[in-house]
């Protein structure tokens, strides 16, 4: 057995208070427990990957702090103050952004029109400020993807990375504190995987909190500062990404079992 | 980042000059930013207006025809502006045929009625037609509202909800009056609504409306203009501007010389001018334009039609703007309700009957897509127009009512068929669809006629 502390890491000491803390959040669909008392902390600047198999929670457990579907308990706190979200309205107005996997763009609007959906910029008479926010969205354009042309035309038309980059540019537009990205990578071919890295680096720098969820866990492993890993609606550990091996976490995903705790046979298993 | 050659085809006005494509033919349509299934609509349309004319042997594009034209479809074309944006939202209603002469009748009894009971203002009193107008636009907001809740807080779809409320409406009429006595006649101002003898603006104010409107054309391009300089985004090409803004006006002029002021109105046999319900129909289309364009609710409910689940995510409240779709077609219900009223100076129980299907038809012809997200107000008014210059073409060919829908309806079909094909990218679908709904309806023409 190794001498390594591989429980539960905190983030920080004591008195140090993360950017978000969710604390033993519970979501049951019917009498099935997708999240079970669940608790994960973020701090600004950090990237803690969520990873886990189907059907492990992650998504759920993402989706109460983004409000697209509330906890049905447990408590948050930003800033350790405590908030309820109970939409994403809510979850917007306290800086916490979304990327879906599927992305959540209306097809059929330009990009412009994507970036400020539900929150578009209006002229004084109420009217869509189009002008404003087409060069609003060119801005931002010019830092996230500099080839990226196509401001007029729905996104529909426009390849998985620049859809990628509308969607991206939606959350750093409105000064997200806390990004949630749900497979960010999933869609996209080599080229635009590590265009995304990039950006992610770029936006931690900027001290933004990520969460990241991915099935990947190479990209866990290049992006993460902390992994958090699910099995089965219960939380298994949160680890440092730099005590653990990729064969420790797999081990966490598919057995549940911690680092420690692993025997050889389980790993020869794991090789299968 | 953008492999996708289809991406780098659509490269839009925004593009620095360098970057842009020589000057092909496609690219100066894309440099003038107008909807180019629309143009192809305006492009069948004057086919279809020519091909009515030769075979009708000149009767077809006379002012006369023109202009009954232009009010014959005003009915529909309001109603489809409203069903544009309830389709557009993936919903659909059935019951605006139904709701359209409920509200006809209602506002009939008002003004025949119940203002001169209540109120003690008579027929013909100065404000009594205004008064029934705003009753049954009221009454339309609130029905719509009901509708719309039912379908978008209640979760029942719209198929069905519309479904029992084309029964219930019609039903109503009913025990609206004395078992549905055709009530007539009507307010001698409300009449003017439908454009009879007195209603049309006249010839000296018919041309103040076009330099109006050509005033208007000029200054929206100015502005857009403007707008774009002030947030560096690389405006129209000049020429572009000037072109449109000179076919603007061209049109309007046209419009209004050739078309309104060129009618000689049989009963008083001076030039009558622009009817009434077109300038109802103008106004209808240029606010249901800006609302679906450049107010957020329209932003919203082209959102929600193209994805449900971003338009939630997106913090949108969605079933509020499903309800505000059906509270508008409700509006527009009664103003049609009105036009069609007055125009018959009568309120009969029949009134709209299969009215919902040639909204859904003229929305659909005009490219509004089922499958949500898509479509133009525009594009539905001239949808409204197709549909109403085929209905009157085949009567200028003494063609029977019957085979006057069998046209309609596989014109609608090949409509239908031609624009998925497009979209698909399918050139030879396109050209089948074509090909076999013009001879189709041209055999059908052909032997049809009486």
């Amino acid at each position: 057995m190794s001498d390594r502390s591989t429980t539960t890491v905190a983030a920080g000491t004591a008195e140090h208070v993360p950017l978000i803390e969710m604390r033993n959040i519970r979501v049951a669909f019917g009498g099935i427990h997708a999240v079970n008392d669940v608790t994960v902390d973020l701090n600004a600047g950090e990237v803690v990957g969520l990873v886990g198999g189907n059907g492990a929670g992650k998504s759920t457990l993402m989706h109460t702090l983004s409000g697209a579907h509330p906890a049905d308990s447990g408590e948050m706190r930003l800033n350790g103050v405590p908030i309820s979200i109970h939409n994403p309205r809510h979850a917007r107005a306290h800086g916490i952004e979304v990327i879906y996997q599927k992305l959540a763009l209306a097809d059929n609007i330009d990009a412009a029109g994507n970036v400020f959906l539900g929150r578009e910029l209006r002229s004084r008479t109420g009217s869509l400020d189009d002008s404003a926010m087409a060069a609003a969205t060119q801005h931002l354009m010019k830092r996230l993807n500099p080839r990226f042309k196509n401001l007029k035309t729905p996104v529909k038309s426009l390849s998985g990375g620049q859809r990628q980059s509308v969607a991206i540019a939606r959350a750093v537009h409105f000064q997200a504190k806390i990004l949630i990205m749900d497979e960010p990578t999933a869609a996209l071919g080599p080229a635009e995987t590590a265009q995304v890295r990039d950006l992610i680096l770029q936006l931690k720098s900027e001290g933004i909190g990520i969460f990241l969820i991915s099935h990947d866990i190479h990209d866990v492993f290049d992006l993460s500062d902390r992994i958090t890993v699910m099995l089965q609606g219960k939380l298994v550990a949160t680890v440092n990404k730099n005590d653990v091996t990729k064969d420790e976490v797999l081990a966490m995903i598919i057995m549940g079992k911690l680092p420690d705790e692993v025997s050889s046979e389980d790993l020869a298993e794991l090789h299968g | 980042m953008s492999e996708a050659g289809t991406v780098d085809a659509g490269t839009g006005p925004l593009l620095s000059p360098e970057l842009q494509p020589s000057r092909t033919w496609r690219s100066t349509i894309e440099s003038t930013e107008l909807d180019t299934r629309l143009l192809g609509m305006v492009v069948s349309l004057a086919a279809i207006w020519l091909a009515f004319h030769i075979m009708s042997g000149g009767d077809f594009l006379t002012a006369r025809n023109l202009w009954n034209l232009s009010v014959q479809s005003t009915s529909i074309a309001i109603m489809a502006t409203g069903m544009v944006l309830i389709i557009v939202s993936r919903n659909i209603d059935l019951s605006v045929g139904s709701l359209l002469g409920f509200l006809g009748y209602a506002m009939a009894m008002a003004q025949t009625k119940w203002i001169p009971d209540t109120l003690g203002l008579g027929l013909d009193k100065p404000y009594t037609w205004m008064l029934a107008l705003l009753f049954g636009i009221a009454l339309g907001a609130a029905i719509g509202a009901l509708q719309g809740f039912i379908i978008a807080y209640g979760g029942v779809p719209a198929f069905i909800v519309t479904l029992g409320g084309f029964l219930v409406w019609r039903g109503l009429i009913f025990r609206l009056g004395e078992k549905g006595v055709t009530l007539a006649p009507l307010d001698e101002r409300f009449q003017l609504l439908g454009g009879g003898a007195d209603g049309s603006l006249g010839e000296l104010r018919s041309w103040l409306l076009a330099i109006l409107g050509c005033i208007g054309v000029v200054l929206s391009i100015y502005f857009a203009r403007r707008r774009r300089q002030r947030y560096e985004l690389a405006p129209r090409p000049m020429a572009v501007d000037v072109s449109l803004g000179i076919i603007g006006c061209f049109v309007i002029l046209g419009a209004v010389g050739w078309i309104a002021n060129s009618y000689v109105s049989p009963i008083t046999g001076d030039p009558t001018g622009v009817a009434y319900p077109v300038m109802i129909l103008i106004a209808v289309t240029m606010v249901m334009t800006y609302v679906a364009k450049r107010r957020r609710f329209g932003r919203y409910v082209y959102a929600f039609g193209g994805n449900p689940e971003a338009a939630e995510l997106g913090g949108i409240n969605t079933r509020r703007t499903i309800t505000l779709t059906f509270v508008l077609m409700g509006v527009l219900c009664a103003i049609s309700g009105a036009i069609q009223t007055a125009r018959l100076n009568a309120a009969v129980t029949g009134l709209g009957v299969q009215n919902e299907l040639d909204v859904i038809a003229a929305a659909v012809i005009g490219g509004t897509s089922f499958s949500g997200g898509i479509g133009t107000i525009q594009g539905a008014v001239l949808g409204a127009i197709i549909m109403q210059s085929l209905r009157s073409g085949m009567v200028l060919l003494r063609i029977d009512s019957p085979s006057q829908d069998i046209v309609v309806g596989v014109v609608l079909v090949t409509a239908v068929a031609i624009d998925s094909a497009l979209r698909l990218g399918r050139r030879k679908g396109v050209f089948v669809a074509l090909v076999a709904g013009l001879i189709v309806s041209g055999v059908i023409i052909q032997t049809g006629r009486a």
